[in-house]
C-alpha cells in the first residue's frame, strides 16, 4: 500500500474538492491551532530571551553582599552604626567557607568633582564609573574582551596602574583608528595605562552602562584613592553542588561576628541571591511554557476534533462509494487507510501552513523589533526552535491519524450491502 | 448391497455434476431493533457451472438477500453454501473481499459506478484491489471497453454516459477480474426495453464464454431469456422452471 498511489490521491482530492468551503473551515481549525501554538511559543521564547539577555553571561549561582547601617544595638554599639568590609574579611570568607567558587571583592569610584568629569586624555574629558576588581570578577559577570586583556594576578600583586576600558570609554577618549593599548589616560589626577578594551554581553541600558566603565586592579584602587583596606562589596559564586543560600548564610554570619553585629540584625549586611531570583524566573518561564503548550494543544485538539467530525460526515456521504469498492473487492484495510491518509493529509497540510505562517509572523515581528530598535529587557528575538517545530509537525501527523481512526472504523463497520442500498 | 449401490450412484452423480453455487437449507433473519424478520427460511438451490439463471419473486420474497449471500456481501445464519466447491462460511471481511474480487462480478440496477473516476478507471477498479499496476490495468480496461463498444468513451465520467452505456460499463467492470460468477441485481431495472434486450444479449454472449450468471429480476421477459427461472416465495424456493418448460410457463402466464 504505497503512499504514491494515483487512485488514492484522486479520491482524496475529489473528496476534499467536493465541498471546498467545508474543507477550508476544517483545515482552518487545525491551521489556527498550530499557528497560535507557534506564535505563543515564539512569544514565550521572546520573553525569556529578553530577560536572560538582560543578564548577559552572569553566573546564575552568584550572590552579592554589601554593608548597610545596623538596626539593632549590640555589644554597647548603638543602632544606626556604619561599618566597612575589609581585606581581612575577604581572607576570613575564603578560609571559613570552602563552598566558595569565586570571590571578587569590589570597589567603585563614581565620577566626582564640579562638572563630574573624572577621566582626561589630552583635550578630551568625560565622566565614567571606575571599578576596582579582581580577575575573578570576569568569571562571575564576564565581558567580551575586544583588545588586550582583562586585569590579571600580577596587576593585583604589584598594584600596577593598568586599566581595561569599555567601548564607550574608547569612543570618547580615542580616535576610531587609534590603538589604545599602551596609551595613558588620567583618572582623577592619576595616569593609568590602557591594557584592554571590553564590551558588555548584556543589552540595552545595562550594556550602555557597562560599556562606560573602566576596570582597574582592586589593590591599585585601594592604594591610589585612599581606601586603605576597605572592600566595597563582594560578588561570590558557589561551587557546583552547593546552594548559594547556604554560602550566603555562612558569609553573613561571619560578617556579623567580625563586625560586632547582633545575630538578630537582619538588615546590617545587605545581600542579593541571584540564584534564588534566577530560579524564580526559570520557574516562571517553565510555567508560561507549560501554559502555552496546554492552551496550544487544546486549540489544536479542537481543530483535530473538527477534522475527525468532518471525516465522519465524509464517510457518511461516501457510504455508497465505500460499498461499491467493497463489493469490488477492496479489503477493509484499504478502505481504512484511505480515510486515515485523507485525514492525515488534511491535518498536515493545514498544520504545515499554520507552522510556516506562524514562523513567518515571528520573523516579521523580530525584523520590526530589530529595525525599530524596540527589543527590550522584556522582549527580544522571538523564535521557535527547529525541534519544537518538528515535534509540532509530528504531533500533527499523529493527531491526523487519530482523527481519522474513528471515521475509518465507522467506514468498515457499515456492511457492504447496507452501503450499497444507501441512497 | 443394494444400499451400497445407491450410495455409489449418488457419489458418482455428485462428481459428474459441478455445482458453481450450492445452497443447502440457507436461513437468514434480519433484526431491526426489537423486530426480527425471517427472510430466508431454508433455501435449497444448485446452480451449475455455465448456467444462466434468473431469480424471480415478489418484493419481500428474499431474492435480493439471497443474491447478497451468494455475493458474500452478507452472512447467512444457518445452512451450507458452497461456491465453486469451496465452503463459504462466516469469514473475515478481508477474506470476503478477496473472494468477491476473485470469484464474483457484480452488476447493479443503479450501476454503482464511481462518479469521479472515468470509464476506464471504473472498469479497472477491481484490478486495483488486486494490486495490478496502473498501466497494466488500464490496458486491460481498454480491452474490455472495446469489447463493450465503449472505447471512445474511455475518458468520460459516468455522468456523461447514457443508461445503457453505464450498464455496459458496469458489466465490463464485472468482467475484468475474470470472475466465475456474475451476479446481476435488477440489471435492466433502470433501462428501457430495447436497451434491456441489448444488455440481455450481452449476458448471453458472456454466458457463452462459460461464465455462470445469476440475474435477479421481476421482469418476466428478462427471466424468459435465461436457462432456468427460480421462483422465490416467502423465503423458500417455490418452483424452478427449466429451459424445456419455459415456453409453456410463458404461455400460462399470458393466458392467466
Amino acid at each position: 500500500m504505497s503512499i504514491i498511489d494515483i487512485d488514492k490521491w484522486q479520491e482524496i482530492f475529489y473528496a476534499l474538492k467536493k465541498n471546498k468551503l467545508r474543507t477550508f473551515f476544517t483545515a482552518f481549525g487545525v491551521f489556527w491551532g498550530i499557528f497560535m501554538l507557534i506564535i505563543m511559543l515564539g512569544s514565550g521564547r521572546g520573553l525569556s530571551n529578553g530577560v536572560s539577555q538582560g543578564m548577559g553571561d552572569m553566573a546564575t549561582n552568584a550572590m552579592f553582599m554589601w554593608t548597610q547601617q545596623t538596626t539593632v544595638p549590640y555589644k554597647g554599639f548603638p543602632r544606626g552604626r556604619r561599618y566597612n568590609f575589609n581585606n581581612d574579611d575577604t581572607q576570613a570568607l575564603i578560609d571559613n567557607i570552602p563552598e566558595i567558587e569565586y570571590i571578587a571583592p569590589r570597589l567603585q569610584v563614581f565620577s566626582a568633582g564640579e562638572n563630574g568629569n573624572n577621566v582626561v586624555r589630552g583635550e578630551r574629558t568625560a565622566a565614567f564609573t571606575i571599578q576596582g576588581d579582581y580577575p575573578d570578577f570576569n568569571l562571575i559577570d564576564p565581558v567580551n574582551i575586544h583588545q588586550g586583556r582583562f586585569i590579571n594576578d600580577i596587576d593585583i600583586k604589584q598594584k600596577r596602574k593598568n586599566v581595561v576600558i569599555g567601548t564607550r570609554v574608547f569612543e570618547e577618549m580615542f580616535e576610531p583608528d587609534e590603538d589604545p593599548i599602551g596609551e595613558y589616560i588620567r583618572i582623577q589626577g592619576v595616569y593609568f595605562r590602557v591594557v584592554g578594551v571590553f564590551s558588555s554581553k548584556k543589552n540595552d541600558q545595562q550594556a550602555e552602562r557597562e560599556n562606560s566603565q573602566i576596570f582597574m586592579p582592586f589593590t591599585t584602587m585601594q592604594q591610589t584613592y585612599n581606601f586603605g583596606n576597605i572592600v566595597g562589596w563582594y560578588s561570590i559564586t558557589a561551587k557546583e553542588g552547593y546552594k548559594v543560600s547556604q554560602v550566603l548564610e555562612k558569609a553573613i554570619d561571619i560578617m556579623r561576628e567580625r563586625h560586632s553585629i547582633s545575630p538578630a540584625d537582619e538588615r546590617a549586611v545587605g545581600s542579593f541571591n541571584l540564584e534564588e531570583e534566577f530560579r524564580k524566573m526559570t520557574t516562571l518561564f517553565t510555567g508560561i511554557d507549560g501554559l502555552i503548550w496546554i492552551v496550544g494543544i487544546g486549540t489544536l485538539l479542537a481543530g483535530v476534533i473538527g477534522v475527525s467530525n468532518i471525516m465522519l460526515i465524509v464517510v457518511k456521504e461516501r457510504t455508497k462509494e465505500i460499498g461499491i469498492q467493497r463489493a469490488l473487492g477492496a479489503a477493509p484495510f484499504s478502505i481504512k487507510s484511505q480515510i486515515v491518509i485523507e485525514s492525515v493529509f488534511l491535518t498536515t497540510i493545514a498544520g504545515y501552513v499554520g507552522l510556516a505562517l506562524g514562523v513567518g509572523v515571528l520573523e516579521l515581528i523580530n525584523n520590526i523589533l530589530i529595525q525599530t530598535n524596540a527589543s527590550t529587557d522584556m522582549f527580544n528575538n522571538p523564535e521557535v526552535d527547529f525541534n519544537k517545530a518538528i515535534s509540532a509537525l509530528v504531533i500533527l501527523v499523529i493527531a491526523g491519524a487519530v482523527a481519522g481512526l474513528i471515521p475509518a472504523q465507522r467506514a468498515v463497520q457499515i456492511k457492504p450491502i447496507d452501503a450499497l442500498r444507501d441512497e | 448391497m443394494a444400499q451400497l449401490l445407491v450410495i455409489q450412484f449418488l457419489i458418482t452423480t455428485k462428481d459428474n455434476r459441478i455445482d458453481m453455487i450450492s445452497l443447502n437449507n440457507i436461513n437468514k433473519t434480519y433484526f431491526t431493533g426489537s423486530n426480527s424478520l425471517h427472510v430466508l427460511k431454508g433455501v435449497d438451490l444448485n446452480i451449475e457451472k455455465g448456467e444462466l439463471v434468473s431469480i424471480m419473486g415478489s418484493s419481500g420474497s428474499g431474492k435480493s438477500t439471497l443474491l447478497n449471500i451468494i455475493g458474500m456481501l452478507d452472512n447467512y445464519d444457518s445452512g451450507e453454501f458452497h461456491l465453486n466447491g469451496e465452503f463459504i462460511q462466516k469469514m473475515s471481511e478481508k477474506k470476503a473481499a478477496y473472494y468477491r474480487n476473485k470469484f464474483i462480478g457484480f452488476v447493479f440496477q443503479s450501476f454503482n459506478l464511481i462518479s469521479f473516476k472515468n470509464a476506464m478507471e471504473n472498469v479497472a477498479l477491481p484490478l486495483y484491489y488486486q494490486k495490478v499496476s496502473r498501466k497494466k490495468r488500464n490496458i486491460k480496461a481498454m480491452e474490455y471497453l472495446e469489447k463493450m463498444g465503449l472505447a471512445e468513451w474511455a475518458e468520460h465520467l459516468p455522468s456523461e454516459l447514457s443508461g445503457g452505456q453505464k450498464q455496459r460499463l458496469a458489466i465490463a467492470r464485472a468482467l475484468i477480474s475474470e470472475p466465475k460468477v456474475i451476479l446481476a441485481d435488477e440489471p435492466t431495472g433502470a433501462l428501457d426495453s430495447a436497451t434491456s434486450m441489448e444488455v440481455m444479449d450481452l449476458f448471453h454472449e458472456i454466458n457463452d464464454m462459460g461464465i455462470t450468471i445469476l440475474i435477479v429480476t421481476h421482469e418476466r421477459d428478462i427471466a424468459a431469456k435465461t436457462d432456468r427461472i427460480v421462483k422465490l416465495k416467502d423465503g423458500i424456493v417455490d418452483s424452478i422452471i427449466s429451459n424445456g418448460e419455459r415456453k409453456k410457463w410463458l404461455a400460462d402466464q399470458v393466458m392467466a
